[in-house]
C-alpha cells in the first residue's frame, strides 16, 4: 500500500516539473517575442496603405489589416511589447512597494504598522476597478497613469502577506540569534527576512501577471492606458471597435493575442504555485 | 452577537471617512476645481473675477474645511452640478442607479445558476472527465478579459445569428441578456473553482466517510449535510464578489450601451467632467462596503455556532 502511494506521488511531481517546463519555455518565447518585436514584423507596423484598407485575413496579411491597411498581425506582435512589458512593469512595482511597506510594518511594529495597515484597509475597502478608473481618469490617462492607478489598488494585499510573514520571522530563533550577535537592523531585514518571506509572495505576483494584464488591457480599452497610435492590445481593440460588424478580425485579434498570454501566465502562475506549495496541488 | 454588530459599525466610520478624503483629495490633485472649469475656455479672466468667484463657491478656505462643507453636501444629497450638463450629481447618479443594480441582479443570479451547480458536479466527479473538461472550461472563462467577451457574444449572438439587438435599447430582457451573460461568465469560472473547492472539502470531512461506513446512500449525504454545509461559504464568497463586479460593469455597460452608472461613469471620466466622478467613486464604495457589512452580520447570523452563543 505505502508503495503505491510513494509512486503516485512521484509521478505527481514529474508532471508539476514538466508542467514548469512547458509554461515557462512558453512564457519566455512570449517574452522573446515582445523583445524582438520589431524583427518579427512582416511589415511595418504603423505603415499606412490606404488602397489595401481593411482586407481580411490572407496569406500576405494573417489578420487582416485595419481602416487605415495597417497589417494587423505586425500591430498585434508590435502591441505584445507595450502589453506584456507594462504588466511586468505593474507586476513589479506593486510586489517591490507591497513588500516594502508589509516588511517595515512587520518589523518596526508600533504605531507605524497601525497606520499603515488602516490605510491599506481603506483601499481594500474600494471596490479596485472603480477606484483605479476614476485615479487613471483624473490623472488623465496614459499607459503611466494606467499603472500608477493599478499599482495603487494592488499594493495592500502584498503588504498584508510581506506583514504576516515578517512577523512569523521575528518569532524564528534564527532571527533572535542574529539580533543577539548584533546584527545590523538592514542585514537583518536582507539577509534573514527577506529570503525567507520572498517565496510566497513572489508566488502571488505570479499568479497576478494574468490577472493586471486584463486590468491594464481594460482600461487602455477605455481610452485610459495606452493611446493610439501606440500600438496596445487594449487600446487597439476600442480603436477599432466600429470595424466588428463589417470585419470582426480586425477588432478581435488583439483579444485573441490578450487572451493567449493571459492564459499563458495563469498556467505558468499556477504550477509555480503547485510546484511552491505541494499542499495546494491535491485540490 | 449585539456587540458584534456595533463593534462592525464603528469599523465602518473611519473606512467611510477614508473613502470619501480620498475620493475629495483626488479631485484637488488633479489641480481642476470647478474655477478652471467655469473659465478654463474662455481665455483671459481677470483675477478678481476669479477670486471673487472663488470665495463665493468657498475654495479660498482651508482644505479640510472645504472637505468637511462637502462631505456635509453629500451626505444630504448635494454634490454639486455636472460640469458637462449642468445637472444635480445626485440626481443623475440615482436615476441611472437602478439600471446598474438590474444588471448586477440579473449577473449574480445567472452566476449562481451556472457556477454552483457545475461547481458541485465537478466536486462530485473528482479528478474524473467531467471535472477535468470543468476546470479547463473554468480556466479558459478566467482568462479571457470580459470586453473581449463582450465583442465576441455580440460578434457572434447579434451579428452572425442576428438574435439580439447589437446595442441595447432600453432596460429590456433582450438588451439584458448579453451584458449579463458577459458578467456572469467571467464571474462563473472564478466562482466554480471556489464551489469546487468548497464542496471538496466537506466531502473529506470525517462525517461523510462516516455517514459512508453507515451505508447513508451518496445521494443523500450530498444533498443533506455536504451542500447544506457548504452553502454558507459559497454564499459568503459570492457576495464578496460583488465588489468586483460593481467595477466591473463600467466596461461591459459601456460597450452594450446600458444605460446604468457605470456608463455615466465612463462617460464622465472621458468628459472630465469631476463632480460626477466623484460621486460614482464615493457611492460604489460605499454601497460595496455596506455589501460586505451585511454578508459578514449574515455570516454570523447564520453560522449555529455564533447563533447559539458559543464564543469564538
Amino acid at each position: 500500500m505505502s508503495e503505491v502511494t510513494v509512486r503516485k506521488q512521484k509521478i505527481k511531481k514529474d508532471t508539476v516539473r514538466i508542467r514548469l517546463i512547458l509554461f515557462g519555455s512558453l512564457a519566455l518565447l512570449l517574452l522573446l517575442c515582445s523583445i524582438f518585436s520589431d524583427y518579427l514584423t512582416p511589415y511595418d507596423p504603423y505603415l499606412q496603405d490606404l488602397g489595401n484598407a481593411k482586407a481580411p485575413p490572407s496569406a500576405a496579411h494573417l489578420f487582416g489589416t485595419d481602416r487605415y491597411g495597417r497589417d494587423m498581425l505586425s500591430r498585434v506582435i508590435v502591441g505584445s511589447r507595450t502589453s506584456i512589458y507594462s504588466t511586468l512593469l505593474l507586476v513589479g512595482i506593486v510586489t517591490a512597494l507591497g513588500t516594502a511597506v508589509g516588511v517595515f510594518c512587520g518589523w518596526h511594529g508600533k504605531w507605524i504598522d497601525t497606520v499603515l495597515m488602516r490605510i491599506s484597509d481603506m483601499f481594500l475597502a474600494f471596490p479596485g476597478l472603480v477606484f483605479a478608473m476614476a485615479v487613471a481618469g483624473v490623472l488623465g490617462g496614459g499607459l503611466q497613469n494606467a499603472i500608477i492607478a493599478l499599482a495603487a489598488i494592488s499594493w495592500p494585499k502584498y503588504a498584508r502577506i510581506a506583514r504576516s510573514q515578517t512577523l512569523a520571522q521575528k518569532e524564528t530563533p534564527w532571527l533572535k540569534a542574529a539580533l543577539l550577535s548584533g546584527s545590523g537592523t538592514w542585514k537583518i531585514l536582507f539577509k534573514h527576512v527577506l529570503p525567507n518571506i520572498i517565496g510566497p509572495i513572489l508566488v502571488t505576483s505570479m499568479l497576478d501577471i494574468g490577472t493586471m494584464m486584463m486590468e491594464l488591457a481594460g482600461l487602455s480599452f477605455l481610452g485610459l492606458g495606452a493611446k493610439p497610435p501606440t500600438a496596445e492590445w487594449g487600446s487597439m481593440m476600442s480603436d477599432t471597435r466600429s470595424l466588428l460588424t463589417t470585419r470582426p478580425w480586425v477588432t478581435l485579434a488583439p483579444g485573441f493575442a490578450i487572451f493567449v498570454s493571459v492564459m499563458i501566465f495563469n498556467l505558468l502562475g499556477d504550477t509555480i504555485r503547485d510546484y511552491a506549495d505541494p499542499k495546494s496541488r491535491r485540490r | 452577537m449585539k456587540r458584534y454588530i456595533l463593534q462592525r459599525f464603528l469599523q465602518l466610520i473611519p473606512v467611510l471617512i477614508g473613502i470619501t478624503f480620498l475620493s475629495f483629495a483626488m479631485m484637488r490633485i488633479a489641480g481642476s476645481d470647478a474655477i478652471t472649469e467655469l473659465y478654463g475656455g474662455k481665455g483671459a479672466v481677470a483675477q478678481e473675477i476669479i477670486d471673487q468667484k472663488r470665495a463665493e463657491l468657498g475654495l479660498d478656505r482651508p482644505f479640510v474645511e472645504q472637505y468637511f462643507s462637502w462631505l456635509g453636501g453629500m451626505l444630504t444629497g448635494d454634490m454639486g452640478t455636472s460640469y458637462v450638463s449642468g445637472r444635480d450629481v445626485f440626481k443623475t447618479f440615482v436615476s441611472k442607479l437602478p439600471a446598474t443594480l438590474l444588471l448586477t441582479a440579473l449577473s449574480i443570479l445567472a452566476t449562481v445558476l451556472i457556477s454552483i451547480p457545475l461547481g458541485v458536479l465537478a466536486a462530485v466527479r473528482h479528478d474524473r472527465f467531467t471535472d477535468y473538461l470543468l476546470r479547463f472550461l473554468s480556466f479558459i472563462g478566467n482568462s479571457l478579459p470580459n470586453f473581449f467577451v463582450a465583442l465576441l457574444l455580440m460578434q457572434v449572438l447579434s451579428i452572425r445569428l442576428g438574435w439580439l439587438p447589437v446595442i441595447s435599447s432600453g432596460t429590456g430582457f433582450k438588451s439584458a441578456v448579453m451584458p449579463t451573460l458577459t458578467l456572469a461568465i467571467a464571474m462563473s469560472a472564478k466562482y466554480m473553482r471556489q464551489v469546487r473547492a468548497t464542496v471538496l472539502e466537506e466531502l473529506n470531512k470525517d462525517y461523510v466517510t462516516g455517514a459512508q461506513a453507515r451505508g447513508v446512500r451518496g445521494r443523500v449525504i450530498l444533498w443533506r449535510s455536504v451542500l447544506k454545509a457548504s452553502m454558507l461559504t459559497i454564499i459568503t464568497l459570492l457576495a464578496l464578489s460583488i465588489g468586483s463586479l460593481l467595477g466591473g460593469t463600467a466596461i461591459i455597460e459601456s460597450i452594450f450601451m446600458w444605460d446604468g452608472v457605470g456608463k455615466l461613469a465612463v462617460d464622465a471620466i472621458t468628459m472630465r467632467d469631476y463632480p460626477l466622478i466623484q460621486a460614482y467613486v464615493v457611492w460604489m464604495a460605499i454601497i460595496y462596503v455596506l455589501v460586505n457589512l451585511v454578508t459578514d452580520l449574515l455570516y454570523h447570523a447564520l453560522d449555529p455556532r455564533i447563533r447559539l452563543g458559543v464564543s469564538r
